[in-house]
């Protein structure tokens, strides 16, 4: 384990800060099959879910190449462009 | 008066607490690998065995599975205490194991020796007995050598030291420290935070950033400047961080640290050098005997790449002033275009190739003094080529013609630059025994131009307007007026350097100089023998 001494001025935290939390569900909600096996099984069923529950929500399909590997940038840039809210699927 | 030892409570191999101070003590820092330690166990066994209840015996092993193999060998009960952390024999300040320490009850030392020595073992031990009440130890002497060296502490072995340094109570950092993740790279990690300049970076660890810290003798904790635009202070431990970034070694940390001050002056202006659109960059030259101590190039190839006290003193100075002062590219730091200069910009001038005085002396300073001189300049030298002058007057006008460009040439009244003069140029001007301030007046001659040729014009709309001259309808004859290049001959200022063959020189541009602008700043550096 490495630990550095700190160059800078010390005004920027040191753990990220979470982004803010909407306060309503609107906008497109991502839903990330990462690729492991009945993950599809799990988001069917949130999909259906939210449709009910959430209508003014549109929903988005995306699904990794394969969950032994992070996702790919365009993959992480094409989310971030086009959804405000993701949810992933881990499964098994 | 006997030295007070440091207090400390440690659990020994059976689940027995000690604390030190309580009853006198003998203890005793070992470690496995050590013959002279193994061969001094059965004697602090049998110390420990006699003395049990009214004086405790300790043996201190510096490596955990060590120790156990240790008390197997030897087949030992005598108390073991586990210092694999080192702390102990850190706060001890031990160097050679065995190192044995005696102790009275209050914790003061009165007697303390290195290695083994056979008449030293018997004073310790009769004093010892003494302290105790008087018990008699039976040992065979004759089996013992009368001495044998000790071996060296693991507390001191490289990086061992710092670390413990770095760790202990009175360690002079200060600063934060981040704590990274097991898998994460810490090349990628200085990238991801934003603290490099585009190139790697060596990861500040404690060990390292102390160990730049010997390389200066000023307290760690002070503060030597406040950086702008965060106007946050900078102390000598950020700067130690940013030169071990930088690849520095502990001994350029004094010029780093004399640089930084030199530009955190008001006449330097370090805001208005980094922030400006025009791209000028904190322009370090070196003189005196600390040239050569740190092995800087001031020959073939000066200017450029190769060397690395030349490379890491202009980079932790820019590191220092991008990560505390928070100057970065495209925040603060506004260059419209930028040059190499901004990554480094460090140069020792070759003063015994040099006809004249050097810099720093020109400006004051004692020839031995090693003075660092900073400059506000353009962040990348220009070649000026004259192959065929074989004259001093001839060279100097050439000179002058070629650093009429500088920003513009119809821009006079120009501020400070550098002229970085090579040694067969040197030569040249040398063998007419001329001056420097005779190179600078022929510089201002041959740059003269006119007022006429001056003025803002359709075929190059830059230039001078008239009220730069305090005038509004001139003569014809006042157009005539010649201005020379810089607004005084002092403007340029000359250093000798580069390789020996090459009919070349090169100029550093200048930026806004003067107290509107920045203006130079020399500072001797601290002698650290």
């Amino acid at each position: 384990m490495t630990r550095i001494v700190d160059p800078t001025d010390e005004r920027a935290p040191l753990s990220r800060t979470l982004a803010q939390r909407p306060r309503e569900l609107r906008g497109v909600a991502a839903l990330l099959d990462i690729a492991k096996p009945r993950g599809d099984v799990l988001l069917d069923r949130i999909e259906q879910r939210l449709a009910e529950r959430a209508p003014g929500i549109t929903l988005k399909r995306y699904r990794k190449p394969t969950f032994a590997k992070p996702a790919p940038d365009d993959l992480r840039r094409r989310i971030a462009e086009e959804s405000d809210f993701v949810i992933e699927a881990l499964a098994d | 008066m006997p030295e007070s030892l440091p207090s400390f409570s440690r659990v020994d191999q059976h689940g027995w607490t000690f604390s030190f101070p309580d009853h006198p003590a003998l203890l005793c820092f070992v470690k496995e690998d050590c013959p002279t330690c193994g061969m001094t166990m059965p004697l602090i066994e049998a110390a420990a065995v006699a003395f049990q209840g009214e004086l405790d015996v300790l043996a201190i092993g510096q490596d955990a599975a060590g120790n156990a193999r240790l008390l197997e060998r030897h087949k030992l009960n005598v108390p073991m205490i586990d210092d694999s952390d080192l702390k102990l024999s850190y706060a001890f300040n031990v160097e050679i194991v065995p190192t044995v320490v005696l102790a009275d009850a209050g914790g003061a030392q009165l007697r303390r020796f290195e290695g083994f020595d056979k008449s030293d073992w018997q004073s310790v031990i009769s004093e010892a007995a003494h302290l105790a009440g008087g018990p008699e130890l039976r040992i065979d002497w004759s089996a013992y050598p009368q001495s044998r060296p000790g071996c060296g502490s693991k507390s001191v072995e490289p990086g061992v030291a710092e670390r413990l340094a770095a760790e202990a109570s009175g360690s002079p950092l200060r600063a934060r420290q981040i704590e990274l993740g097991a898998e994460e790279d810490p090349f990628e990690f200085m990238f991801e935070r934003g603290l490099t300049d585009g190139l790697p970076v060596i990861p500040p660890t404690p060990e390292r950033v102390m160990r730049m810290l010997a390389g200066t003798r000023r307290d760690s904790q002070e503060v030597i400047a406040t950086v702008p635009p965060n106007l946050a202070p900078l102390t000598i431990e950020k700067v130690a961080a940013n030169a071990v970034m930088a690849g520095c070694r502990p001994e350029y940390l004094p010029v780093v640290i004399a640089v930084l001050e030199a530009v955190c002056t008001d006449e330097f202006n370090i805001h208005g050098v980094m922030a400006t659109t025009a791209g000028a960059t904190p322009t370090i030259v070196v003189n005196g005997p600390i040239r050569h101590r740190l092995g800087m190039n001031m020959k073939i190839g000066v200017l450029g790449s190769g060397n690395r006290a030349n490379a890491t003193i202009g980079r932790a100075v820019k590191l220092a002033l991008r990560n505390v002062g928070g100057a970065r590219p495209g925040e603060i730091e506004r260059t419209a275009l930028g040059g190499p200069g901004k990554y480094t910009a460090c140069y020792p001038e070759w003063e015994e190739r040099s006809p004249w005085e050097p810099l720093h002396v020109e400006r004051g300073f004692r020839r031995e003094d090693s003075v660092v001189t900073v400059f506000g300049l353009e962040p990348a030298p220009r070649l000026i080529v004259d192959q065929l002058s074989r004259t001093a007057h001839a060279l100097a006008g050439s000179l002058g013609m070629a650093l009429e460009s500088c920003w513009h040439p119809k821009l006079h009244a120009y501020g400070e630059i550098l002229l970085v003069i090579s040694p067969e140029h040197a030569d040249t001007i040398a063998r007419d025994g001329w001056s420097k301030a005779q190179v600078r007046n022929r510089i201002q001659e041959a740059s003269a131009r006119p007022i006429r040729e001056l003025l803002p014009g359709i075929d190059a709309g830059e230039g001078m307007a008239l009220r730069h001259f305090g005038l509004a309808n001139p003569t014809a004859e006042q157009l005539e007026q010649r201005i020379p290049k810089f607004r005084k001959a002092e403007n340029i200022n000359i250093m000798v350097a580069g390789g020996e063959a090459g009919k070349f020189s090169s100029v550093f541009g200048g930026w806004f100089s003067g107290p509107m602008g920045s203006i130079s700043v020399s500072r001797k550096i601290e002698e650290v023998p």
